[in-house]
């Protein structure tokens, strides 16, 4: 027996020690910063704004074990239940963002990168040429989100600090990017968020082939799109036939891009077309009864000049909240159509438009940044006509209903999933903070990043022109700013690679500081630049993950209007 | 006696279809006291035109209006029976061309007609009221066409010209042969590369429809004999359009410039049994007028262009009066959303090269394009029975002073210019406050009630791209 096994030796009772410590430690360890939570949540004495009924101005949600067990003004509180003093809170259920790419691997741009016109042309001849329908260019529809969610995703903490608990997330590259899953935005594991998959097949009109390749146009896009659904009746045929009675039949072969239309055809799934002017809703609602499927239109501006037909057609309709706004640096004098004109001026009426015409819609973020985007565009909706609570039932049961999940989520109702947001006021107020979200039950508390309380005494608002340095030389990108008079600051920073939107930042003094999620590659990650300001200038550091750098930063134009003369340079 | 009520009977008659009483639901307006240019009937001085729900019902003089008719007075204008465009790219989403391939009839232009390109106005207030719609030229056998009436304001179905004989395009000589010649490195070299390659891409394309219709006929022998449980054979949009011109069930508009490549194409349309149904752009029809003749294929042609590519050397002005006095059915199209605004003027071109008489050149954009299109018995000519397609000019159509004033389409005003002026400024006035409110939205972050919509007002406006591929 080795001496340490024996009670004599000197430092067994050490060890032992050493090994219980180290068992108690370990659970939390692996939970990393989480205390272990009691099954049981309730929050007392909120404003409950259930969405599927009445506000209830004073009331109790119980969450247990993942699911809303009780709602209302007189309810039980289990003893040992988490109490939340709901006293002025609002309690809403989670908000849905209707079709997104969060938690999937950012896919390469399909031109970024790009330096240059023949380097984009090389990458171009990199690609598999495509000689028709055949080919199967752009199609990728075996590929369902459920499959390739990463939890390492930043945007799924940013959705949740905005208040939003699912969404529905969606490879997008091609004509046939795959299939939609609908997911929740916290969990353990990847397959945890899965709350429904495939929640609907997807489509794209984007001619992925240009002039070498098929297809290069808007109707061969189409056209491929029938052939591979008229290929996919074929295949079905074939199978079947196999199937029923294969002895002396030749075997079909396996197709894996018609094996999932073949199975969304058999099962009904919904398809995600895209279609945000009239003249495309035309087009995608013929191209339904042509291949036979049950359409979920996103796009969806227009909605003011479509909405009696979409009305007709029973056909839900995802709202692109990105609302058309002339690119910050047109030429202000550029002679720009009516047409377009008045679809700027009237798109953010289209929510509106589709409810009165009944309509079933919801909304997506369509790249908008943070949910601060997200909220404040459908605030835009709501002063161009729309009810605030179709607008909050767009965010939430509608966006539930029409991908088929109704039934289990998107309002605050006995048996439903604990998602919910907890905000300290009314959600379409820009001041209100969401304090904390319940996803399947499991609570989230968002907390406010510190940050330094002295007013701003600097206006970063505006154009900046930054320059890093790295060890392959100075990178340059354009800041566009935006301060708020309390020293928040919003905005976007735009480089060679693409744009990325500030999730946090400040001013204090002259000192400031500002986060951006950026995509490379598979992963996103953050950077943020801190640094101080002085006249048209400023200069700091920038983080991304364990590198850092340097940056300088100054106005495109370090001039000012002096009586209507613009003066370039220093007076 | 009996003469006396026969001839009564009689006169009633004439007087029941020379002045109907307008019914509850009809929609009938009198042109009055124009020059009508009947095109197949003559002309008809201080002439009268009376439209009843879209059709013309009446054409001669002094027709009496019944109560409720819109009365247009007409007085010192020219009515021509609305143009014919042949060969058109306006109203055109995402692209003309699907170059990438040779062989491109599974695409069609009626999948993406665009209802509010602002060149569907501009052309029809130049007269043209009917146009084909066409897939480009950058392949042997192009995509399928779309004969659209210019009814602007219609979404994209209510501009298809509803039971118009289906089309597709083809095109000889540079353009297939030259697209896709200077490809990104490592990316092949599209075949065909020269006009043998062209002539052999059509072969092949129709052998192959031939083995595919033969597949589909012995298939639906065996179901029709009482097999069960048999595999239907993969339906390709690419070949079923080209079974479809072999059974003469779709035109074929072909786009060529040389004697040598027409007569080429006459001969493999006749080995594989089908005619061709236009020769479009055809510089070089003078040359082999006769063959195209005998053929039966029409000819759609320019007035004047030439020499703006090495295969347009040999045009000449005089062209389409030549293939006319062969005995071809020709037109003269534009194949722009510019040219297209003034069609009138260039038929009237052929009166000064080749001595076409008045009439003659008239049919140039309005009969001759309709029985290219076999549209004939609905439009091309102001006859009692067609389509009340017309157009007002306030001098004589083939004068370069001539401007059209109204364009009715169905028995519809589509276009008016008073009316057209006299919005422009109420135009401006809209463009002006949005752009204001866009700047103050920018400024002030400032919220505003959106306008009350007006359904009519579809005006012209800056920036139109066309693509041209002659």
């Amino acid at each position: 027996m080795p001496l340490w096994q024996t009670s004599r030796h000197p430092l067994r009772p050490l060890l032992a020690l050493t090994l219980v410590a180290l068992l108690a430690l370990a659970p939390l360890a692996a939970q990393a910063q989480r205390p272990p939570e009691p099954p049981y949540f309730a929050i007392r004495g909120a404003r409950i704004v259930t969405v599927s009924g009445p506000v209830i101005e004073n009331g109790t949600v119980v969450i247990a074990r993942g699911l809303i067990v009780a709602v209302g003004t007189d309810v039980a509180v289990p003893p040992e239940a988490w109490v939340i003093d709901g006293k002025g809170l609002t309690v809403y259920p989670g908000l849905i963002d209707s079709l997104t790419t969060l938690g999937l691997p950012a896919a390469a741009p399909p031109g970024g990168g790009a330096a240059s016109m023949s380097e984009a042309l090389q990458q171009a001849a990199r690609q598999p040429i495509a000689r028709g329908p055949e080919d199967r260019p752009g199609t990728t529809s075996w590929e369902n989100a459920a499959n390739n969610l990463q939890l390492s995703d930043k945007r799924l903490e940013t959705w949740r600090k905005g208040g939003f608990t699912s969404a529905v997330t969606s490879p997008d590259r091609g004509i046939f990017p795959g299939q939609a899953a609908f997911i929740n935005l916290a969990g353990e594991r990847p397959q945890d968020l899965v709350v429904k998959t495939p929640a609907a097949l997807r489509v794209n009109f984007s001619p992925v082939g240009g002039f070498w390749s098929f297809p290069g146009s808007l109707m061969g896009v189409l056209s491929y799109i029938k052939q591979v659904y008229l290929d996919t009746e074929n295949y079905a045929q074939a199978w079947a036939l196999y199937e029923s009675d294969p002895k002396g039949r030749e075997r079909p072969s396996y197709d894996r891009a018609l094996e999932p239309v073949r199975q969304a055809q058999a099962a009904n799934w919904p398809v995600l077309i895209p279609a945000n002017l009239t003249k495309e809703v035309e087009r995608a609602l013929a191209l339904s009864a042509k291949t036979g499927v049950k359409p979920i239109l996103y796009g969806g501006q227009q909605g003011y000049e479509f909405a009696e037909l979409a009305a007709a057609k029973k056909v839900p309709v995802l709202v692109s909240l990105k609302w058309p706004e002339k690119a910050k640096d047109a030429d202000p004098e550029a002679d720009e159509p009516l047409r377009l004109l008045r679809f700027r001026d009237r798109a953010p009426s289209s929510p509106a438009a589709l409810q009165r015409a009944g309509v079933k819609f919801a909304f997506y973020s369509d790249g908008l940044g943070t949910p601060a985007d997200i909220l404040k565009n459908v605030k835009k909706a709501i002063d161009a006509g729309l009810p605030a609570d179709a607008a909050l039932r767009a965010l939430t049961l509608s966006a539930a209903e029409i991908y088929g999940v109704g039934d289990r989520l998107g309002s605050i109702e006995t048996g439903k999933i604990a998602n919910l947001a907890v905000a300290d006021g009314d959600l379409f107020n820009e001041k209100t903070k969401v304090k904390m979200v319940f996803i399947d039950g499991e609570k989230y508390e968002i907390r406010e990043p510190s940050r330094p309380k002295e007013p701003p005494t600097v206006n970063l608002t505006g154009k900046w022109t930054l320059t890093v340095s790295t060890p392959q030389g100075p990178q340059e990108s354009t800041a566009d700013l935006t301060m708020a008079e309390d020293g928040t600051l919003t905005g976007s920073v735009t480089g060679q690679r693409g744009t990325a939107s500030i999730t946090s930042g400040w001013v204090s003094g002259a000192k400031f500081s500002f986060t951006l999620s950026i995509t490379m590659g598979p992963r996103t990650a953050e950077a943020t630049y801190t640094g101080t300001v002085e006249g048209a200038k400023m200069s700091g550091t920038v983080s991304l993950g364990p590198f850092t750098s340097d940056f300088t930063g100054k106005r495109p134009d370090a001039g000012f209007t002096l009586n209507g003369f613009t003066v370039n340079g220093q007076l | 006696m009996k003469r006396t009520i026969l001839s009564a009977l009689l006169i009633l008659a004439v007087a029941a279809l020379v002045a109907p009483a307008a019914g509850a639901q009809d929609q009938v307006t009198l042109i009055k006291n124009a020059t009508v240019l009947t095109v197949t009937r003559g002309t008809i001085e201080n002439g009268d035109v009376l439209i009843r729900n879209g059709k013309i019902a009446a054409v001669g003089k002094n027709l009496k209006a019944p109560a409720g008719a819109t009365v247009i007075d007409a007085t010192g204008m020219y009515l021509l029976p609305g143009i014919i465009d042949c060969h058109s790219h306006i109203a055109v989403d995402g692209g003309v061309n699907e170059g990438s391939i040779a062989v491109s009839s599974m695409v069609g232009i009626e999948d993406v007609i665009d209802p509010e390109d602002i060149d569907i106005y501009r052309d029809l207030a130049g007269g043209v009221t009917t146009a084909n719609v066409l897939h480009g030229s950058a392949n042997p056998i192009g995509g399928l066409n779309a004969v659209i009436k210019l009814r602007w304001g219609k979404d994209a179905r209510g501009l298809l010209f509803e039971g118009a004989k289906p089309g597709i395009k083809f095109a000889l000589g540079e353009n297939p042969k030259r697209s896709n010649f200077t490809p990104p490195p490592g990316v092949p070299q599209r075949y065909p590369a020269t006009r043998m390659g062209v002539m052999d891409v059509i072969r092949e394309a129709f052998i192959d429809a031939r083995e595919y219709r033969q597949k589909w006929q012995d298939y639906q022998k065996r179901v029709a004999a009482g097999e069960k449980n048999l595999l239907a054979p993969r339906k390709d949009l690419k070949l079923e359009p080209l079974v479809e011109i072999l059974e003469g069930k779709r035109l074929v508009h072909a786009h060529c410039y040389r004697a040598d490549e027409i007569l080429q194409l006459i001969r493999l349309a006749e080995e594989f049994g089908f005619k061709i149904a236009t020769f479009q752009h055809v510089l070089e029809g003078y040359k082999v007028a006769k063959e195209i003749a005998a053929h039966g294929a029409g000819a759609s042609t320019f007035s004047d262009w030439w020499a703006y590519k090495v295969e347009a050397y040999d045009a000449i002005p005089y062209n389409a009066a030549l293939m006319t006095q062969k005995g071809v059915v020709v037109s003269i199209n534009s194949d722009s959303a510019e040219e297209a605004r003034h069609l009138n003027q260039e038929a009237g071109k052929t009166v000064k090269f080749g001595g076409l008489s008045e009439t003659e050149a008239l049919k140039l954009v309005t009969l001759n394009p309709a029985r290219q299109l076999q549209i004939a018995d609905r439009v091309g000519s102001i006859e009692v029975g067609k389509d009340a397609d017309l157009v007002l000019y306030d001098k004589h159509p083939l004068s370069v002073y001539s401007v059209p004033q109204k364009v009715l389409i169905d028995g519809q005003v589509y276009f008016d210019r008073q009316q057209d002026i006299a919005r422009r400024a109420e135009i401006e006035k809209e463009k002006k406050a949005l752009a204001e409110k866009d700047k103050k939205k920018d400024e002030k972050k400032e919220e505003k009630k959106p306008e009350e919509k007006k359904p009519e007002d579809k005006k012209p406006s800056a920036g139109v791209s066309e693509e041209v591929t002659r």
